[in-house]
């Protein structure tokens, strides 16, 4: 079994055994970072390039990371200060790259596609690393992760995504992720943040936090985008949090022993209270850990050799 | 590859009496296990790590630590392997800081993958001095690596395949030398 692919651009078209190869893979990996020695010699002499156009901390970060702990050398572009600001197409800046013998690219975009587009037009393999409202699959990747490992498997748990789905490229890798393994899950927040079409990837949507998280084994919790916010979808983000923020009284109605996720950054006060995202419930820093893991995993199955028979 | 099997070169018995003789060798030239501890590699170093950890335990009445050492990451061969190998866990629990370390395998050849468990052993700490053995050495190394403990001595061919199999993962043990007829 192995990644039969030359890009991970989306959840939507992984098997679910390549999803498994992945969160497998990311056992070992995490074995590795949790050593006093965090480093293998198993990607000497493969280079990769992170190339955001939207700020990040921790997936650009973790993604360096993750190269450099597999000994692959790792270049960041830092489009602010590139010669896209010059007016340089992103079709020829991406040229450039390739022909300086970049392996692989990991790609932030805030149009949707354009990490698709780029794959179309070049040889190095590209990694989606969140493309405007569509994907971000390494974050579902690590959520998935982070979930197994603390309930054991991911098969049949009840899963409650929380916020602004509209916006949320995580909510969608996470629903394509997490239905390959038979989750229930639910989607909450403001009808004005609520895509249409949900019933379709077999989502059930609510508009009362109380009612979506009755009974859930995990609670992811997005963002709220003020970046994204055009303005006018909900009157106050007060009025969000009156309604929607997560807190250690609001968790009532799920499960005892329910699992807290936050991609970060945490707005606290808005999507989630301060006492519960630094109580034991909340795992967002054991997700970052798992993210460097996920990612190890990924630069592995994907610059790891043995897959010459792949056509590009 | 389609291989042809030629012969058996060892049955169950001759496996056990070579690993009792192994965990004697290993008891007389560490004078004593007080601080030896056995890791095998991946797949079938793993079983027989854990046998020869029994007899010493039946000789010496001593229980020693056990590992299973996965050196995937560490191979020299990645990019030339047509297939991708899975990476598994290493699961050494113990602290290898200053200890005797007996590294186990099921046959020894080229010599590689003792070079590359050497490495990925190297990372998990310093241990005092690092010994070799082996159920098989079919000769035909790359390396300047030698094994400490053999079990059996075979001379091969390079068109020969050498097949080590342990109960605990092809449910039955045994030797068998085969020939490569078609590759």
């Amino acid at each position: 079994m192995k990644l039969e692919r030359k890009d991970l651009l989306g959840l939507r078209d992984l098997s679910r055994e390549e999803t498994e190869l992945i969160l497998n893979t990311a056992i070992p990996m995490k074995d590795v970072i949790c050593r006093d020695i965090k480093k293998v010699p198993t990607l000497r002499g493969k280079a990769m390039v992170t190339v955001f156009y939207e700020n990040s901390t921790r997936t650009r970060t973790s993604f360096e990371l993750a190269g450099k702990y597999l000994s692959a050398d790792t270049v960041n572009l830092s489009i602010s200060t590139s010669s896209v600001q010059k007016g340089e197409s992103l079709r020829d800046t991406i040229k450039t790259i390739e022909v300086m013998g970049f392996d692989l690219m990991v790609m932030r975009h805030a149009m949707s596609g354009t990490p698709h587009y780029v794959a179309r037009n070049t040889r190095m393999r590209v990694i989606n690393a969140g493309d405007g409202a569509n994907e971000h699959p390494t974050q579902a990747l690590l959520d998935m992760y982070t979930i197994k490992e603390k309930k054991g498997t991911l098969e049949g748990l009840k899963v409650a995504i929380v916020g602004d789905i509209l916006h949320s490229r995580v909510a969608r890798s996470n629903i394509y992720g997490l239905s390959k393994f038979g989750c229930d899950i639910r989607v909450v927040g403001p009808a004005t943040l609520m895509p249409p079409g949900l019933e379709k990837l077999g989502v059930k949507s609510y508009y009362s936090l109380d009612e979506a998280i009755n009974g859930v084994d995990v609670i992811n919790i997005l963002r709220i985008q003020r970046e994204r916010q055009v303005s006018g979808l909900f009157p106050s983000l007060d009025e969000y949090a009156q309604l929607y923020m997560l807190s250690p009284r609001t968790l009532a109605r799920a499960k005892d022993d329910v699992l807290v996720l936050h991609p970060g950054p945490i707005n606290r006060g808005v999507e989630i209270s301060s006492e519960l995202a630094d109580s034991a419930q909340a795992l967002i820093n054991e997700q970052v850990t798992n993210g460097v893991a996920i990612r190890m995993a990924l630069l592995f199955l994907m610059m790891g050799g043995g897959r010459d028979e792949i056509t590009y | 590859m389609v291989l042809r099997e030629k012969h058996a070169i060892m049955d169950e018995m001759g496996m056990k009496r070579a690993l009792t003789r192994i965990a004697h060798e290993i008891i007389e030239k560490n004078k004593g296990v007080d601080n030896v501890a056995v890791i095998g590699i991946r797949r079938r170093g793993g079983p027989l790590a854990q046998r020869l950890a029994l007899r010493i335990e039946d000789i010496e009445g001593i229980k020693i630590p056990v590992g299973i050492l996965d050196i995937t990451l560490y191979r020299d061969d990645l990019t030339t392997l047509a297939q991708q190998p899975q990476v598994h866990r290493t699961e050494v629990n113990f602290d290898i800081n200053g200890k005797r370390l007996v590294l186990v395998d099921d046959v020894l050849y080229t010599g590689r993958t003792v070079r590359a468990a050497l490495d990925a052993l190297i990372d998990l700490g310093r241990p005092e001095c690092i010994q070799l053995a082996v159920l098989i050495d079919r000769g035909h190394r790359e390396l300047p690596i030698k094994a400490d403990f053999i079990g059996k001595n075979v001379p091969t061919s390079r068109q020969e395949n050498i097949e080590v199999y342990v109960k605990e993962l092809d449910g039955k043990d045994g030797v068998v030398i085969q020939e490569i007829i078609d590759s």
